[in-house]
């Protein structure tokens, strides 16, 4: 079967690509609802390295995708089946890695192509199945996934006392791991610091919020993430350095093009221990999916996801890009080319 | 009930290039019709899909389907008439022999050598033949059409907004279909080379679905250059 596989050829432009799908191999998923990351904006708007622009395009973007089973010659999914698509293709790796750091592993719309496709061929080991949950809410169950995988490290590695956990960030990724470590760590109180006002109402579950500029004295953490990313990194690691009580976990999630300077002395004389978390692996879907079965979880993401007019054509995927700058949070779609 | 009919009765001698009708031949290691029928398998609301080859062909076909393990339960080969209104006859009256009476049921009509067509046209062709009867894909008209009633001069130019190009799939209510062609005259019959007109000289409105510029038609050499083209560009998975 002929497939279209819509590739950003360049900045702002994209192409249809065809290539045959072999019926008889994988899964043959339709995609139904797809969700913009910052990385696709990053490939779309061209403000990556030119250098990596050059190596990586053409390519379809999204990796944060739903869709439907319609095909499968291993009979593991019934058609029809709804699944979540995980982008992370695991390679080679020794038990004591996960998944997602392999050195050997390949990230859809960042190596290969994207779930911008007609459809989509990926092994069942890349499926995750779900029911329950609306579509709009299952595409952006990747970054969920990445919530996960960075609170279940964290509940690996952080001391015990944990009364106090403060997110550094107001986006998307901040408010979806506020839902996840309200869930997971109902006796800990979730403080969040950004530095805009109308992202932060958004946080009303929390215990509090503060703009980054307006911390009292006094105000302290027992650990922290910081997820604010870009130029923020390295404001948010400095506070976070500045405000977090002795021998704290700090994870970190937010992606920075350029490098940070730390303040190593104080990192050093508090025995601060920094985690890096990026991406995920199946396991951390399968616990996205399982909290996504709690009604309060659920309709708190409601909140920050907007949907967009489903998408049929190439114009589409400019107007939805284009939208996405202009949404608070996550921008979702239908799938509908 | 909801049916495919990928019309391939035909025997392509307008490619000149080879014994093989150009449904037959290779698109990426493939036959051309095997992956039109696979786009087809993958929609799910078919009940069946019914494919219309030349009877010398029959055989060949049925070796394909066995070759490349396609859905046989879903799939129905019938012999093609003398030309594309008689392949679909002959497929209308195989479906009628096995399903007598649902006035309701529809059928997708495509040509087998457009392997390009989307899922998302064909339910769009599904949801337009249910809810207004028949439909027929189309592309708005890059050119300009020019009109020549005598192939020698120009008779008219008409206004390029409101001219398309028709493709496939054609889809109908099987029975509205059936209908319309049974009040056609015999003159009528002779100048029919596409299903939708049978409505259209009938009276029948028929609802525009829009088509995609890569649903070509592979008729000639050069389509087919153009169809092995596009399926081998590059390859990121």
């Amino acid at each position: 079967m002929i497939n279209s596989i819509y590739q950003l050829i360049n900045p702002h432009f994209f192409s249809i690509a065809y290539s045959n799908i072999d019926f008889n191999k994988n899964v043959i998923v339709r995609p139904t609802y797809m969700s913009i990351c910052q990385a696709d904006q990053r490939y779309y708007r061209g403000t990556r390295d030119a250098e990596v622009l050059q190596k990586k395009l053409p390519m379809a973007l999204i990796h944060e995708a739903c869709g439907e089973v319609v095909y499968d010659s291993s009979n593991t999914f019934k058609v029809g089946q709804n699944v979540i698509m995980i982008p992370n293709i695991p390679g080679n790796s020794p038990e004591h890695i996960y998944e997602n750091y392999s050195k050997s592993a390949k990230f859809m719309s960042s190596n290969v192509d994207g779930f911008m496709r007609e459809f989509v061929n990926l092994p069942a080991s890349q499926l995750v199945q779900f029911n329950n949950i609306k579509p709009n809410i299952a595409a952006i169950c990747e970054l969920i996934s990445v919530g996960t995988h960075a609170a279940f490290r964290f509940n690996k590695a952080a001391h015990e006392k944990r009364e106090i956990i403060g997110i550094w960030g107001d986006g998307s990724v901040s408010y979806i791991l506020s839902c996840i470590l309200k869930e997971m760590f109902p006796n800990s109180k979730i403080i969040v610091i950004g530095k805009d006002i109308r992202k932060l109402s958004c946080f009303s579950f929390v215990y509090k919020t503060y703009l980054g500029s307006n911390l009292p004295e006094n105000f302290t953490v027992d650990h922290a993430f910081e997820c604010a990313g870009g130029e923020g990194s390295y404001f948010a690691i400095d506070d976070i350095i500045k405000y977090i009580e002795p021998q704290g976990t700090v994870m970190l999630l937010g992606v920075s093009e350029n490098k940070v300077a730390i303040n190593t002395r104080n990192v050093l004389e508090k025995g601060l221990s920094f985690i890096g978390c990026s991406r995920s692996g199946r396991a951390d879907f399968e616990n996205a999916i399982n909290l996504l079965q709690k009604k309060d979880f659920q309709n708190r993401l409601c909140t920050i996801v907007n949907e967009e007019a489903p998408v049929c054509n190439i114009d589409d995927i400019h107007r939805v890009f284009k939208k996405d700058s202009e949404n608070l949070f996550k921008t979702v779609f239908r799938w509908s080319v | 009930m909801i049916f495919g009919a990928i019309l391939a009765g035909g025997i392509g001698k307008r490619m000149n290039i080879a014994d093989l009708p150009k449904q037959f031949l290779l698109l990426d290691n493939k036959p051309i019709i095997i992956h039109t029928i696979e786009k087809f398998l993958i929609v799910n609301r078919f009940d069946k899909i019914y494919i219309g080859v030349h009877s010398d062909w029959i055989q060949y076909m049925n070796d394909l389907i066995e070759k490349y393990n396609l859905d046989k339960t879903k799939l129905v080969v019938v012999a093609g008439g003398k030309d594309r209104s008689d392949t679909i006859l002959n497929i209308i009256t195989a479906i009628k022999n096995s399903f007598p009476d649902n006035k309701e049921d529809v059928i997708v009509t495509h040509d087998s050598v457009r392997p390009f067509v989307t899922k998302r046209i064909i339910d769009d062709n599904i949801d337009a033949a249910i809810k207004y009867g028949a439909c027929d894909t189309v592309v708005s008209s890059a050119d300009t059409i020019v009109v020549s009633n005598n192939n020698d001069t120009i008779t008219d130019i008409p206004n390029r907004n409101f001219m398309y190009q028709g493709q496939t799939p054609q889809s109908f209510k099987l029975d509205l279909l059936l209908d319309s062609y049974k009040r056609l005259t015999d003159a009528e019959k002779d100048i029919l080379t596409d299903a939708c007109k049978v409505c259209v000289m009938k009276g029948v409105a028929v609802k525009l679905v829009m088509g995609e510029y890569s649903n070509f038609k592979i008729t000639t050499i050069n389509d087919y250059k153009v169809a092995q083209a596009m399926v081998g560009g590059k390859k990121l998975d």
